[in-house]
């Protein structure tokens, strides 16, 4: 019972902390909203066109706009030597991870909301046929990113390359995720049967699940004095 | 360390490791029979001998980095980590092999340099994954954090592999049977499997020998610091 205490007490601390700086949710969307501008200058689609690489475009925005936000959310760690703080909890270090992850997610999940109606816009998107489908590729997708891009960001914490560090070590290993959750959300766009997604739900599924045990066992590694 | 017997290991493998290349090479590109698809592309086929053999070593050498990142966890003997960059940098090697060797046969054959299929992106992938590990490595100046963190990162890697292959394989579902190991149809010719096992084992005894002068550099360079440290103190 106390690893769940720890995990949202970090969490609360997390948001409060977000709610008075406003930094990550802000970098995300601002950096977000930047790709989608430029991504309209770098293709001119059709309505056709629009609706069959919207997956990627979208994915790729929020892949860019979460490897900055992820940099920013552990700075805060190491800034002020409050690391060393969380290291003293007496409690599974696994907590601390999960506690990041929820918060993570939590900050990426809002960005991208906000940025998908944008999109929607600049792509003459139809995102309103399916919400429910949406919602759930967005979650277990983000949920991919930020099952690794929580333990690497505290890695790359710890490198002389900080910024540098975290997508080249995130890029790599997430394709599974870009591929599945790309594809999935081109098969929703494009108004195809949601059936033929399938074999990517489970795709995203498992590798959430198997990434998020993973790191939750290996983060107290990381941190380790 | 005994610097004499360390040696002689690594003549054990040096010399089998050349006797079984020559040979092996001698066979591969002189005796044994050509592919009948690529038949009209007569020697190009024969970088197969390499570019197979290379590609099985890489796979090995990450996953040796893969059991020493786990040895290092579990028993934190700096040996292990010595165990994981070795392995990594010559997997890098050999990887690097691979991809160089791919296009060149692909090219003649395929008509293209590079397509997405699952064994490609996928080796792709691995080499970047590992290229990643090493740049991690050279960026963090502390001993046993680097080892710390390079652990941690080596297991996610090599875990993350199968994933990877089988989200290319889901994504292009579209790509040739393979011609090892693929559909009743595919297979090679016996005496060609004899080429490709014995260049196979000779780079893989070349291979062991890198790994284990690597090792000795990383341990070398392990002492060259503390000898440093206690003269500073």
């Amino acid at each position: 019972m106390t690893t769940w205490r720890v995990s949202t007490t970090i969490f609360r601390k997390d948001l409060l902390a977000e709610r008075r700086t406003k930094e990550v949710f802000t970098a995300i969307l601002l950096f977000g909203f930047t790709v989608a501008v430029a991504f309209t200058f770098a293709f001119e689609p059709t309505a056709e066109e629009a609706r069959a690489i919207a997956g990627g475009l979208l994915w790729l925005a929020f892949l860019f706009s979460a490897v900055l936000g992820l940099n920013r959310a552990f700075a805060r760690e190491t800034a002020n030597d409050c690391l060393r703080g969380l290291r003293l909890v007496p409690a599974d270090p696994g907590a601390i991870y999960l506690g990041k992850l929820l918060s993570n997610v939590l900050f990426m999940v809002a960005a991208e909301l906000v940025l998908l109606p944008i999109f929607g816009v600049f792509f003459n998107l139809n995102l309103w046929a399916r919400p429910g489908w949406l919602l759930l590729i967005l979650l277990l997708g983000t949920w991919g990113l930020a099952s690794l891009g929580t333990i690497f960001s505290a890695v790359s914490a710890n490198t002389r390359m900080q910024e540098l560090m975290l997508p080249l070590l995130l890029l790599p290993l997430t394709v599974p995720v870009l591929i599945a959750a790309i594809e999935s959300t081109a098969i929703l766009l494009s108004g195809r049967p949601i059936s033929e997604a399938g074999l990517w739900f489970r795709l995203l599924a498992g590798f959430d699940i198997i990434f998020t045990v993973l790191c939750w066992l290996l983060f107290g590694y990381v941190i380790e004095e | 360390m005994n610097n004499s017997a360390s040696d002689r290991f690594s003549l054990a493998l040096g010399v089998p490791s050349l006797l079984i290349l020559i040979g092996a090479f001698y066979y591969s590109f002189l005796v044994a029979p050509i592919e009948s698809s690529m038949a009209m592309v007569e020697p190009v086929q024969r970088i197969f001998y390499i570019h197979l053999p290379s590609a099985f070593i890489s796979f090995l050498s990450f996953f040796v980095v893969f059991i020493a990142s786990l040895g290092y966890l579990i028993t934190r003997r700096v040996a292990w980590d010595w165990v994981a960059v070795s392995a990594a940098e010559v997997g890098v090697v050999f990887c690097s092999a691979v991809l160089i060797t791919g296009p060149l046969w692909a090219k003649p054959v395929w008509g293209i340099w590079w397509t997405w299929d699952a064994r490609l992106t996928t080796t792709l992938i691995l080499f970047l994954i590992y290229v990643g590990y090493l740049m991690l490595r050279l960026y963090i100046p502390e001993a046993q954090r680097r080892a710390l963190l390079a652990s941690v990162v080596g297991i996610l890697g090599f875990v993350d592999v199968p994933i990877v292959y089988m989200a290319n394989r889901l994504w292009r579902t579209q790509h040739p049977q393979p011609v090892i190991a693929g559909g009743e149809e595919s297979g090679l010719d016996p005496r060609m499997w004899w080429g490709v096992l014995g260049v196979f084992v000779g780079l893989a005894l070349f291979a062991g020998l890198l790994m284990r002068q690597r090792y000795r550099l990383e341990s070398m360079r392990s002492e060259l610091i503390e000898l440093e440290r206690s003269a500073r103190d």
